[in-house]
């Protein structure tokens, strides 16, 4: 006997919680539990009084099962509300990453006029190494990521993914 | 007016104030402030269990028999991870208990303190919600809305853990309404459209079926009363999940009896064959679906349920309504109004033809002369009904004859251990029924194996003078895994002998109670006859014939056509895939 996997989408899930004490265990635990996947998952709170937490998680599955994972979160009681941006239309995506690149000569040059490209910035520097500020969706961090392999690269960090509706109106 | 007390007061305060009478509990070191108050408060009574798997169970009990929430207070680490296997049970099957737990000292959290469990991580995913409380002056809106959130929506269990310097420590306590967010408010209604389109659907339905579950029971007397009346005015015929017995009367006419994996022919059919299934309060278990590309195949489905996570979750329906089964039956009904029913007399005919397969038939003697479990409960059925018994079960082959073959028509007289399958639930979740029924006759229809999983409650029952029955088909089997075995593995029967057993008899009498024994069925109607007349806690150990098995069946991964029923060939072995389905 083997076992199956079935085809899956990637969908951008905005999650507005109650800040308080293991909420983050809860919802990250929620997806181990009923082995769900998280890509990637960003958390920070979002109000004056940090009472209210906003968290971003990619996930992908079958559709049935995003539709699970949606009903599932919103059952949890800390949990206000679940927007599935990939579901609702036209959003935006961004990520920040950090990336550090070591290098002389060509592959130096190189990778500051690429940077200048992708308009990432320059934050740290020595005489033979970048780190670049990147700002963008995932795709566009990929292929700069991709190209630096090829120019020294040492070290990536990137946030994930926060996403937001498109226009006028809140979520 | 406002005064300065413990967070152990403020607990036992806010308990009364949310009219709690019992308190199922075992005390130790991380609760002992909490002890202490209640020592001298006459206003709640606390049941000293032997065992925190006991409390939890036996607060299932008294919850699950009353519709009141049952309360758990349990000490820290052991103490709270005994109590998991029952908060466990009570997540499954959606019955509301809020559950204390002591805790080590704030500034010890973390240190592996002695007795120290990270009890809320233990039980975040077998709780509705959980709350660690680090102030006394949270703790009267944290229990008020623990006790909202357990009872309210998808009823489950909630655990509070209290550290210990948390119910020592003082904040200041008013009387009067307590004043909180209110954070948690479940859609109870169906939209209108979504009912209209549910009335049309089952109005010209001409297979239609209802698929009852829990739900109703947790909804509510009023549930099973809307879902007698809206029955008689569509003329569906009904089945019923596990949970959901005493919905619908055993004895009326279009009752078909228990769905799924041991249901009768004639309810798993019709499901095939319905053209239009209202699954009301159920969710699709695997139990009850079988095999599930087969499950059902050319019904039109309308799920009501009040957790939207329920819908769609296993199987994909028609139309979801969220919502709770009393309301959205009585916005069903009203929908309804004076439309006649439907002429279903050909559907109602097919079913007659199932039903004709008797698949409830048993052989009327066993192999070796033994009574046969069937007949033992055939029999305690005839001679309690008329007393109206409570009957809780354990886990395994007398869990499903008695659910087959005790007759229910009423909500909250059946309480099993459905979702989780816990073996061990029946004695101490009697004992929780007769607290919350003290005048009613209790039965725990248990096996020789389970009964021994709790059996130190039988010191709970004796202590508080609780008229508990327990009646054991001892066949000295783990009759279930056996019958699993015979099926599935060529009846190796490994591990599955019930070895060692004590005599249940002595056993009662060591513990106060009385003990009987039926060895033959001219001793049976005598037997019980006996123990429902004795004023006190009885076991019978009733010996029943060993080789008995359970059906019909519908084996694992196969479809609701395909069930085996009494004298089919069921020696065997079975595929992979279908071996690794539970």
């Amino acid at each position: 006997m083997k076992i199956q996997h079935s085809a899956s989408e990637r969908h951008v899930l905005t999650i507005i919680v109650d800040n308080e004490a293991g909420i983050l265990a809860k919802i990250a635990g929620l997806f181990t539990a009923r082995g769900y996947n998280i890509d990637s998952l960003t958390v920070a709170d979002i109000t004056e009084n940090h009472a209210v937490s906003r968290i971003t998680i990619v996930t992908n599955g079958p559709p049935a099962v995003i539709d699970q994972i949606h009903a599932q979160l919103e059952r949890l009681v800390p949990v206000h509300k679940v927007i599935d941006l990939s579901e609702e239309g036209p959003h935006i995506e961004r990520e920040l990453a950090l990336i550090k690149v070591a290098g002389k000569g060509d592959n130096r040059v190189e990778a500051l006029r690429l940077a200048d490209v992708f308009r990432a910035k320059v934050v740290d520097t020595t005489t033979q190494s970048f780190i670049f500020e990147l700002t963008g969706t995932p795709d566009k961090i990929d292929s700069f990521v991709t190209l630096m392999r090829e120019l020294g690269l040492v070290e990536v960090g990137r946030t994930g993914v926060v996403g937001m509706m498109r226009g006028p109106n809140g979520s | 007016m406002a005064e300065e007390k413990s967070g152990a007061a403020i607990l036992v305060e806010s308990l009364v104030k949310q009219g709690v009478e019992y308190v199922f509990g075992y005390p130790g070191g991380a609760v002992l402030p909490i002890y202490d108050e209640l020592f001298s408060d006459k206003r709640i009574r606390h049941i000293l269990v032997r065992h925190e798997a006991g409390a939890a169970h036996a607060a299932e009990g008294y919850a699950r028999s009353t519709g009141k929430p049952g309360v758990v207070l349990v000490t820290s680490g052991p103490g709270a991870t005994n109590a998991v296997t029952g908060i466990a049970d009570a997540f499954l099957d959606s019955i509301p208990l809020v559950v204390i737990t002591g805790q080590v000292a704030t500034n010890l959290i973390g240190s592996d303190a002695f007795q120290e469990a990270d009890t809320v991580g233990i039980t975040r995913h077998c709780t509705k919600h959980n709350y660690l409380v680090r102030d006394p002056a949270d703790l009267a809106a944290t229990i008020d809305e623990a006790f909202q959130i357990a009872t309210t929506g998808r009823p489950g269990p909630v655990v509070i853990d209290i550290p210990k310097n948390v119910q020592v420590a003082t904040a200041s306590w008013q009387d009067g309404e307590i004043q909180r967010k209110i954070r948690y408010s479940p859609q109870t209604a169906g939209s209108v459209e979504d009912i209209a389109e549910a009335v049309e659907l089952i109005a010209n339905a001409r297979q239609p079926i209802f698929y009852t579950g829990g739900g109703i029971i947790n909804s509510g007397p009023l549930a099973t009363e809307l879902l007698r009346h809206f029955q008689s005015l569509t003329g569906a015929p009904v089945t019923s999940t596990l949970m959901g017995l005493g919905a619908f009367p055993h004895d009326h006419a279009d009752w078909l009896g228990m769905l799924g994996m041991h249901g009768t022919y004639e309810a798993n059919l019709a499901m095939n064959q319905c053209d239009v299934m209202v699954c009301i309060g159920a969710r699709f278990d695997d139990r009850v679906t079988g095999r599930l590309d087969a499950f059902s195949p050319g019904s039109t489905k309308i799920h009501i349920d009040i957790d939207r996570s329920s819908i769609n979750k296993v199987v994909p329906v028609d139309l979801g309504i969220v919502g709770d089964c009393a309301t959205v039956l009585e916005q069903l009904i009203a929908v309804w109004g004076k439309r006649k029913a439907a002429d279903l007399s050909e559907w109602k005919a097919r079913i007659e033809g199932w039903r004709a397969r008797q698949s409830l038939a048993y052989p009327a003697e066993s192999k070796s002369g033994d009574i046969m479990p069937q007949y033992a409960i055939e029999r305690l059925f005839a001679l309690t009904r008329e007393h109206d018994p409570v009957i809780t079960t354990e886990v395994g082959q007398h869990q499903m004859w008695a659910a087959q073959y005790f007759g229910f028509d009423k909500p909250n007289k059946w309480l099993t251990s459905g979702g989780l399958g816990t073996m061990g639930y029946g004695l101490p979740a009697a004992i929780g029924a007769q607290l919350g029924n003290p005048d009613t006759l209790v039965i725990d229809i248990a096996g020789e194996a389970s009964i021994q999983m709790n059996i130190q409650e039988l010191g709970t029952a004796s202590q508080f003078r609780l008229p508990v029955k327990v009646f054991i088909l001892n066949n000295e089997y783990m009759g279930m895994v056996r019958q699993w075995q015979e099926l599935t593995y060529e009846s190796r029967y490994s591990n599955s002998y019930s070895d060692s057993l004590p005599d249940f008899v002595r056993l009662a009498e060591a513990y106060g109670w009385k003990g009987i024994r039926i060895e033959d069925q001219s001793q049976l109607d005598d037997g019980i006859r006996e123990m429902i007349a004795y004023d006190g806690p009885v076991i019978v150990d009733c010996r029943v014939a060993k080789e008995a098995n359970c059906f019909p069946m519908i084996p694992s991964g196969a479809a609701h056509t395909e069930m085996l029923l009494y004298g089919d060939e069921v020696a065997g072995t079975m595929e992979d895939e279908a071996k690794a389905l539970v």
